[in-house]
């Protein structure tokens, strides 16, 4: 699968998709490969703020815990409770159907620490 | 940390996608296509498992019985030659050093396959307590050892067996020197996973070619190459120990629920006063299987509480692959190891509804 060019990343496999002042938010097809079946998502709720670099939610796969990085900081306006009854969209539609969260920036300045997909699948290739 | 080691199947794990671990210092595959359709085919039709890591140690001379009798929690006296038997090795504190399958080759020889990380333990600790007369030596680098395992597996390993019938192979019973396209493997139906199915021990040079000859044999049937994620899986829903989880040096077998494997009736062993007391009394912490009633899966050390009274802990947890619930074993002191309590298990700082319930989680209908 191609990385999608109008995304972004961060080095710990989130990508991110610029919508106006919010982003949206979910885990690379890179990430999901290397998890396996993703059997669990735990994800905050409506109204959370998430911090830059810091935990924010877990996918499980049947083998491991693995957290999810928030790329920025924000506050969650929208969650995607379907992935509650069908995690395994993260392994199937890793850039559609499973976002997980959309955030309303509160530093729109840390879009410019994240990658571009070329820059992403260069870090991935080096692994 | 050294080199991991490989096992003589390692160049043919990447012919098809296997994604490697470390598991206890051997580079082993955890998983070839996913662990879930890996668990499903062996549930539902055979998958092939290379488990050649596993330890080999012979014991061989006039007073090997007498010898592992004396170190094993099971009775060995009524085997007879061509038949295994699963026991512990457990320390005079009642602790488990290892568990393993006894297979007795002839009169007085005997194989022991342990777990690959407690080969030199075990072969150490053997040494320590040997007997005159007994001869011990670590074989595990001249075997190889491949798992079929699955309702289909008799079907599949027929096609390259033409001398024996499998079907006349009886569970925890085995054959020696069974012609299979060339190479001679010791064949037992026995396994990991709760269903049916044998392992073949091969020599090391022997089993690429006996790999290679048993995914081409099993095409028709839907044998998928297996890795530890599936195995793991499988055997925890059968309620399968594992070492280092369910069983450790300070975990006893009683504590463990494998009383059927500790005789206590056949003289002393080494640690059978504790378990003669853990066994007659009731040991104070059991394990038992719960079932997750609040959103969340149990893993490998989460605490288990009861109210705010910490009771025990997690030994192994995952979604079961084939119920689709999470669920865990859990070792916690013994009032609660009953069926229908409902305790919690914190998982990432909440503390999350369980209930207890009797494992097996999975019994295969036969």
């Amino acid at each position: 699968m191609s990385t999608p060019k109008e995304l972004r990343y961060s080095e710990e496999h989130e990508w991110v998709k610029t919508e106006g002042d919010k982003v949206r938010i979910g885990i690379t097809h890179f990430a999901q490969s290397e998890l396996g079946d993703i059997v669990f998502v735990e994800l905050p709720s409506v109204g959370d703020e998430i911090t830059a670099d810091e935990p924010f939610g877990s996918v499980e796969s049947v083998k491991t815990v693995s957290e999810l990085y928030a790329p920025v900081s924000g506050k969650v306006v929208e969650v995607n409770e379907e992935l509650d009854d069908n995690p395994e969209f993260v392994n199937e539609s890793p850039y559609e159907k499973a976002w997980m969260v959309v955030v309303e920036l509160s530093d729109s300045a840390q879009l410019d620490n994240l990658m571009t997909a070329e820059q992403y699948d260069e870090m991935t290739q080096e692994d | 940390m050294g080199e991991l080691k490989r096992t003589p199947l390692f160049e043919l794990y990447q012919l098809h996608g296997a994604k490697t671990i470390d598991f206890g210092g051997w580079e082993l595959p955890v998983q070839f296509s996913s662990i879930k359709e890996e668990h499903e085919a062996v549930r539902t039709r055979a998958g092939l498992f290379d488990v050649s890591h596993m330890g080999e140690i012979v014991v061989k001379g006039k007073e090997s019985l007498s010898f592992l009798q004396k170190v094993m929690t099971n009775d060995l006296s009524k085997l007879q030659p061509n038949q295994a038997i699963y026991t512990i090795m457990c320390n005079e504190k009642g602790g488990s050093v290892d568990d393993l399958l006894v297979y007795m080759l002839a009169e007085q020889d005997y194989l022991l396959v342990v777990n690959a990380a407690n080969t030199d333990k075990d072969f150490a600790w053997l040494k320590e307590h040997q007997t005159e007369n007994v001869h011990i030596e670590n074989v595990s680098t001249d075997w190889a050892q491949l798992a079929i395992q699955g309702p289909a597996a008799e079907e599949i390993l027929q096609k390259l067996v033409e001398d024996v019938n499998l079907s006349e192979i009886k569970p925890f019973k085995f054959r020696q020197h069974v012609q299979m396209n060339g190479a001679a493997a010791l064949v037992s139906r026995t396994g990991y996973t709760g269903e049916d199915g044998f392992e073949i021990y091969s020599r090391s040079e022997e089993a690429p070619k006996l790999w290679k000859d048993l995914l081409e044999a099993g095409k028709e049937e839907g044998l998928l190459p297996c890795g530890l994620g599936a195995r793991d899986t499988l055997r925890f829903e059968a309620n399968l120990a594992l070492y280092g989880q369910e069983l450790a040096e300070d975990i006893s077998p009683i504590e463990a629920g494998l009383g059927f494997a500790v005789k206590l009736n056949k003289g002393e062993f080494i640690g059978s006063e504790v378990l003669k007391e853990q066994k007659e009394h009731g040991p104070q912490r059991k394990l038992i299987g719960l079932e997750m009633i609040d959103r969340g899966i149990p893993r490998h050390g989460y605490p288990v509480f009861s109210g705010e009274e910490l009771v025990g802990h997690i030994t192994t947890g995952t979604q079961s692959p084939t119920l689709k619930k999470n669920i865990g074993l859990a070792l916690v002191k013994a009032e609660w190891a009953v069926p229908d309590q409902e305790l919690s298990v914190e998982i990432r700082g909440k503390k999350l509804v369980a209930k207890t319930v009797k494992p097996p989680f999975y019994k295969r209908s036969k």
